[in-house]
Formats: structure tokens, C-alpha cells, sequence
């Protein structure tokens, strides 16, 4: 085990040497698909915590996304606050909404907290329409302070954000505390029985989610300039986001970012297909969770287990 | 060789719906003690290790952990407050290694310790080198036999030295060697001033190892005392035996030159590796009523769940002209062979009336108001509870209910798995006469299972004897009772 982790640490530390390198090799246009690629890789592995480990599926990560984004940007726009504050602000709000979710919603068993996850979503795409005064309604708003206007600043940006965000929810998912969140996602008699707090450990997951995807949701709109429904908080992205974590591996968290940037570069390349392109992407996609249910990554290492 | 009462249960009480499966329980556990919590399936025995484990809320009464009152409390309060049990089934974390399987029982229940502290790594490998797991410390759960899973679970529960250790079926599965090397684990924890629960449905699989013995039934202590006592009491005897047997011959009409409805020929049936069904050869005639008897475990359910089509078997079961081997589950109810299973499974949520409705979903519609009469003239009480949801039934009501489920089919073979189970001897007249009026009234052929002997005979033609996967004998009733009634308990 400890000879997997570390190939995996240093196949994983020549990936971001790669990526990192890539401003000097590629065009502007495909280093902006992959810095979103990026912010959506995060988006996945916040929500591989949950489902991955805590065993909870959670059909509105973009609730939390979304609470980050527009709290940052109606800050930026209206206070003038400058990113930083924004951001922070950002990700406490989602922290906040995530456990006046959580909290009611986790004593519900079954398929639903799943469906109290997904009300969550369109209560907060209801919510921005009718206050469309402030927050741009359907048209979405456009922040004043962007990152950089540097697209290779930018793709930066998000690959250390990645990068950071991926070794704190790996190291947590390989902690002690991961170990216990991972018995109460799978049989959650037991570890009451073993004297773990389930509800308590599953709160805090949540609350770890929605810290880092809305952090991720307002350094996107930082990038982007703008905050919409279409790209925060609509569940067409939600759901994108729990493709893409199944199809790069269940309980893997590093699975989910590869899944991301797979999905998002899928995408754009199956572009000249026209309207068959998400057509294409999602019979991928489907043939990978059909096939291979553990996912890309998940496969892989599995079968180095069984060696 | 005991010393202070460690756990006093008191009054307990528990209710399913309209199911009472534990009421008026009393007894206590003293710190280095083995007592063996017995009784039939359906008596109450795993219920009242979940209300110890504050896994399932009691309705009243109390539970005491040296004297502090712990009755509802969440499961995780209960396991740090010193009491811990051993799973029958379990689910290992199976990325995990077997010894990072027993730290994560020794870990805080905090959120701020991401690190595990050196200490806790070694203890994790004392306590599995205790329980003979020194050997596949770092294997994967999934790559272990099924003894050394065991011993994992034995591992994690003692890993925070709990003052009460329940354990459930502690030998289901094992081999003879192996029940004596966890006998003596047991006995270690005995012998280290913890208190253990053993609960089983067998008084013979707990003798050697008790203290002392409680045989619940019906959801009370029906018996208390040593393990001999226990099994000589007449009361025990009654209720897994049934009593006294006694056979009634049968006068059936030509039984035994109509045809053969049912054949099975050389089943078997595998769980993984574990052989459920050995051989199995059966005959039942057209018209005909057979008992299949074994105890728990014996491999009823699943010889019937093979022929209902529900697991995978070897060799051949022939309905009638039928081969049932290529057929779904769901063609063969249809095709007239109706599984009336013993954990009923009832449409809970539903009320009585639309359980029975679903039943004769096939039939047209006065022809269903015909069996529907006909079954509400065999148990009235259901016409009285048609507006009723299924779960708020007694359990007797919901046994009939099944069972008129069932025959709302219109079933040529009716197969009838433990009807009795749970159930107290009032209902079990009412059943038996329910039973009797089949025979009488309709063209049907029953199989049934029993672990309650005096229930199957007299409405038996014949007798199978299943133990251990195997028909050990077969033969009519009058000669069951002759040569059967002193060996099968």
C-alpha cells in the first residue's frame, strides 16, 4: 500500500510538472477550456467526499457551488469587496447553507437527502431569478474584478488551486477521520457500534464539501467575469459533475479531477460534431459506469490491489 | 467465579408496527459471566441485543450500565460508555487492511485528530495478534476465509476493552476446530472480567460455553438456568419442538398413485463456497401435503427459494411437464407454484385489501371477488381489517394475510415456509385449521416447511428430514413419530 501511494504520488507530482508547463506549449483557447476544467475538477472531488466516502449522494452540489459564486459576486459588485474577502465570504456562505441543509436533511434515510438536495437547487435557481435586482436574474451579473486578464495567469491560478485543494482532500481522505467516514458511509450500524458519532462525522464531510466547492464557485466567476445560473447553479451542472466523478472513480477523490478535466476537454474537442457531441460524451461516459463501475481511476487501482 | 452485576435490563419492551417482538424482559449480566441468550427465530433474541446496543429504541423499560440508566441513548454513546458486539454479518472497510480494519476501532470519535497516534498502531497489532490474526495483518478483508473475518470482528470489539460483549450466532459458519479456538476467546474474555451475551438459536451450540442460559419466546423468558436445565424444561421443548409428537394417519383419497407434480433431483445450491443444498431428491404428488422439518439453518428457505426460482441451483426441478430451470421467478408463480416465504413479505404500506387484490391480479374480477369471499370466510378477522395498513397487523393477522395472499393466486402447489414462526399457540390452532379447511375444500398441493413439528404432522402425508442441506429421512408421519421424536432436537 504504502509503495501504490507513493507511485501514485509521483505519477500525480509529473502530471502537474506537465501541467504546468503547458502555457508555453499549447494555444490560448485550450488553456482556457482546461482552467475550467480545473475549477470543475474541484467540484468533483468536493463532491467524491460525499458520496465516495460519507455514502451520501448529493444531487446539488451546484446549491453549494452556486451559494459560493453569487455571494462572492454580489459582494464584488455591490460592496466593491476585493477578491480575496469575496472569495472567503464565498465559501462561508456555502458553509452555512451546506449545514442548514445538511442538518435537517441527513436524519431523512433512504433516497431522501438525495431529494432534499435537489429541491435545494431549485429553490436557489428560484431564488436568483426573483431577486433579479440583485442578482442579475437569468441574464447573470457581471463581477468588476476579474483574476487576470492574462489567460496563462489564469490557467495558473486554477492549476495551484487544483493542486492544493486536491492534496488537502486527499490527505483528509486518507486520515483517520477519512477512515471513519468511510465506515459510516458503509455500514453506518456498525460504526455507531464501534462508537463513531455517524451523524456528526457526515455533517462535518458536508461542511468540508461545501467549503471547498464554494471556494471553487467564486474563484470561477472571478475567472469567468460573470456569474450565471446556466454555468453555477443549474442542475445540468450538477449533474456533469457527479458524471464526472463516477467516471474518473468512486473513492479515489484524485479519480474525480481526472474525470473533470477528461469530461470538459471531451467536450471541446468532439466540438466540430455539432449537436452529436454531448451526444458522444454522454454515451462515453455512460459505456465507463456501465463497464468499468468503479471508474477510470478506481479500475486502475484497483488492480494493482490485486496484485 | 461472577462478580457485580455489569448490565440489569429491566422491563424491556419493543414493538414493530402491530408486532410485538420483545415484551416484559427482564435479566442481568454480571462482569465475568457467559450467558447464552436462546429461542427460536421470531422470539425477540436479536431485537434484545439492538435495544442493549441502542441500535432499535425500546417502548418502555429501562436498561442499566453499572447502575446508569442507558435506554435511549445513540448506538455511539452506548459503545463508548463500554458495551460492544459482534456483528453476524459484517462489512469491513475492504480498501482497508485487516489491521487498519481494527485501528479504525480504536480511533477517537473526533474530528480535529487527522493523524493516528503511534500507540494506536500498536495496540491495533496486539489485539489482532491475540485473536490469531498475527498472520494476515496486512491481507485485504476480501482475500480472508470466512473464520478469520470472524476473528476481525471479535478484534474490533474488544479493541476499546468493553465491559459487555454481545455476540451474535457466535459460531454460524465455523468448523468444528474453529468453534473451539473462538470458544476459547470467548472463555479469555470471560476470564478478564467482561461480560458476554452469546445469542443464538440453539441451546446445543452455547451449552458447553454458558454460565448460564435464557431461552426467550414470543419476545419473554420462557426458561432460565443451566444449559442442561434449560434443554430439559418442557416449555423449551414445547416451543422448538412443538411438544409432544404425535402423528395422525392420514386418509388420503389415492394419494399415493396420483401423478408427481413436483420432482427434484440431485439440487444443490451454493452461497460462495459454502454448500446450502446437498444432493436433494424429492417427490410431491399431485393432492398431496408434505413436510419438510429441520431446524434452523437446516436449509429449508433456500430449497424452496430453488424451487420459486430465486437462487441459482444444480440439477433439475420439474413441475408437472414443466423444466422450472429456465423459468423467471415470476412465470413460475404464475404457472401455479406460489411461495408463501417465512419472512411474509407483505406490501407493508398497503392496506390489507390491496395486498390481497395484488394477489388475484390475474383473475377476473368476479371470479377474484369469489376467492377473495372465500378467503375472508377462511380468516374473518381480515374482512374486519380490509381498510388497514398491512404493517399495523399483529403478527398472527400478518401470517394470514400472507397467507391469503397466497391463495388469492389460486396456487396449484402452495409452498409454505415456517408458518408458524413467532407466532403464539392460539394463532397456531387458528392456522392449522385454516390448513385442515384447504385440504378440504380446494384441489391443492402443500409444502411445508416446519421447525415445529406437532404443527406439520398432522397435516402431513408424508415427512422429509432436512439437516444440514440433506434429506437425512423420509417416511409417513406414524413412523416419524416412531423412530424420529427422541433424536431431532
Amino acid at each position: 500500500m504504502a509503495f501504490l501511494r507513493s507511485r501514485l504520488f509521483w505519477i500525480a507530482a509529473a502530471v502537474v510538472v506537465v501541467a504546468a508547463l503547458l502555457p508555453f506549449w499549447v494555444s490560448i483557447y485550450l488553456l482556457s477550456v482546461l482552467t475550467a476544467a480545473y475549477y470543475f475538477g474541484v467540484f468533483a472531488m468536493a463532491w467524491d467526499l460525499l458520496f465516495g466516502f460519507a455514502g451520501e449522494v448529493n444531487f446539488g452540489p451546484t446549491f453549494l457551488i452556486g451559494l459560493g459564486a453569487y455571494t462572492a459576486a454580489i459582494l464584488n459588485s455591490t460592496a466593491g469587496l476585493p477578491i480575496p474577502v469575496c472569495v472567503v465570504a464565498g465559501a462561508l456562505a456555502a458553509v452555512a447553507g451546506g449545514i442548514l441543509l445538511a442538518v435537517p436533511a441527513l436524519r431523512l434515510r433512504g433516497p431522501y437527502f438525495g431529494l432534499v438536495t435537489l429541491v435545494a437547487v431549485l429553490l436557489l435557481q428560484n431564488f436568483v431569478v426573483i431577486f433579479a435586482s440583485v442578482t442579475g436574474g437569468e441574464i447573470g451579473m457581471t463581477v468588476p474584478d476579474v483574476l487576470s486578464i492574462d489567460a496563462s495567469v489564469n490557467y495558473w491560478y486554477a492549476l495551484a488551486f487544483l493542486v492544493v485543494c486536491a492534496a488537502l482532500l486527499f490527505g483528509l481522505s486518507r486520515s483517520a477521520v477519512g477512515l471513519i467516514l468511510q465506515a459510516s458511509g458503509q455500514d453506518a450500524v456498525e460504526a455507531a457500534a464501534l462508537g463513531f458519532n455517524v451523524t456528526k462525522h457526515k455533517v462535518a464531510a458536508f461542511c468540508v464539501s461545501a467549503l471547498f466547492s464554494g471556494t471553487a464557485g467564486a474563484m470561477l466567476i472571478f475567472y469567468m467575469g460573470t456569474a450565471s445560473v446556466d454555468t453555477v447553479v443549474d442542475i445540468a451542472i450538477g449533474v456533469q459533475i457527479i458524471i464526472a466523478a463516477v467516471l474518473g472513480g468512486r473513492r479515489t477523490i484524485l479519480g474525480a479531477a481526472l474525470g473533470a478535466v477528461f469530461l470538459i476537454v471531451a467536450n471541446e474537442f468532439l466540438r466540430p460534431l455539432g449537436q452529436l457531441n454531448t451526444f458522444v460524451v454522454a454515451a462515453i461516459a455512460l459505456a465507463v459506469i456501465l463497464f468499468f463501475p468503479e471508474g477510470l481511476l478506481g479500475y486502475a487501482l484497483h488492480r494493482g490491489e490485486r496484485e | 467465579m461472577s462478580g457485580a452485576v455489569r448490565l440489569q435490563v429491566g422491563e424491556l419492551a419493543k414493538r414493530f408496527g402491530g408486532v410485538v417482538a420483545v415484551k416484559n424482559m427482564s435479566f442481568d449480566l454480571k462482569a465475568g459471566e457467559i450467558v447464552g441468550l436462546i429461542g427460536p427465530n421470531g422470539s425477540g433474541k436479536s431485537t434484545v441485543m439492538s435495544l442493549i446496543m441502542g441500535i432499535a429504541r425500546a417502548n418502555s423499560g429501562t436498561i442499566k450500565l453499572d447502575g446508569v440508566d442507558i435506554s435511549g441513548w445513540p448506538a455511539h454513546r452506548i459503545a463508548r460508555s463500554g458495551v460492544s458486539i459482534v456483528f453476524q454479518h459484517s462489512r469491513p472497510l475492504q480498501r482497508q487492511t485487516v489491521l487498519e480494519n481494527v485501528k479504525l476501532a480504536l480511533l477517537p470519535d473526533s474530528l480535529l485528530r487527522l493523524a493516528t497516534e503511534a500507540s494506536v498502531g500498536e495496540r491495533a497489532r496486539e489485539i489482532a495478534e491475540r485473536v490469531g490474526l498475527g498472520g494476515v495483518l496486512h491481507r485485504h478483508p476480501w482475500t480472508l476465509p470466512f473464520a478469520d473475518l470472524r476473528r476481525m470482528e471479535l478484534a474490533k470489539a474488544v479493541a476499546r476493552d468493553p465491559k459487555v460483549v454481545l455476540i451474535d450466532e457466535p459460531f454460524a459458519g465455523l468448523t468444528p476446530t474453529e468453534i473451539k479456538v473462538f470458544s476459547d476467546l470467548i472463555r479469555t474474555l470471560r476470564d478478564e472480567g467482561r461480560a458476554v451475551l452469546l445469542v443464538d438459536h440453539s441451546v446445543k451450540s452455547v451449552a458447553a460455553l454458558a454460565d448460564r442460559v435464557i431461552a426467550m419466546y414470543l419476545g419473554e423468558r420462557i426458561a432460565e438456568g443451566s444449559a442442561d436445565e434449560v434443554m430439559q424444561n418442557e416449555t423449551v421443548r414445547r416451543v422448538y419442538i412443538g411438544g409432544k409428537i404425535e402423528a395422525v394417519e392420514r386418509k388420503s383419497a389415492g394419494a399415493g398413485q396420483a401423478p408427481t407434480l413436483l420432482q427434484l433431483d440431485a439440487v444443490e445450491v451454493f452461497y460462495g463456497k459454502t454448500k446450502a443444498l446437498d444432493r436433494v431428491d424429492l417427490r410431491v404428488r399431485q393432492d398431496e401435503f408434505v413436510s419438510i422439518v429441520g431446524l434452523n439453518g437446516a436449509g429449508k428457505t433456500t430449497l424452496f427459494n430453488a424451487i420459486s426460482g430465486l437462487v441459482p441451483y444444480r440439477g433439475a426441478i420439474r413441475f408437472g411437464e414443466r423444466d422450472l430451470r429456465s423459468q423467471t421467478a415470476a412465470s413460475i408463480a404464475r404457472g401455479g407454484v406460489v411461495h408463501c416465504p417465512e419472512t411474509r413479505e407483505l406490501f407493508v404500506h398497503m392496506s390489507v385489501r390491496e395486498n390481497l387484490d395484488l394477489g388475484g391480479g390475474h383473475l377476473s374480477k368476479s371470479e377474484r371477488q369469489r376467492q377473495l369471499d372465500w378467503v375472508f370466510d377462511l380468516f374473518p378477522i381480515l374482512e374486519q381489517r380490509q381498510a388497514q395498513a398491512a404493517r399495523t397487523l399483529s403478527g398472527g393477522e400478518q401470517q394470514m394475510l400472507a397467507l391469503g395472499r397466497a391463495l388469492m393466486m389460486q396456487p396449484k402447489l402452495l409452498i409454505l415456509d415456517e408458518p408458524t414462526l413467532g407466532l403464539a399457540p392460539v394463532i397456531l390452532g387458528q392456522l392449522s385449521k385454516a390448513i385442515e379447511r384447504l385440504r378440504q375444500e380446494r384441489s391443492l398441493t402443500l409444502l411445508l416447511a416446519e421447525q415445529n413439528v406437532t404443527f406439520a404432522l398432522p397435516h402431513s402425508d408424508r415427512v422429509y428430514v432436512l439437516d444440514h442441506g440433506r434429506i437425512t429421512w423420509q417416511g409417513d408421519p406414524v413412523r416419524f413419530a416412531e423412530e424420529m421424536s427422541t433424536g431431532y432436537l
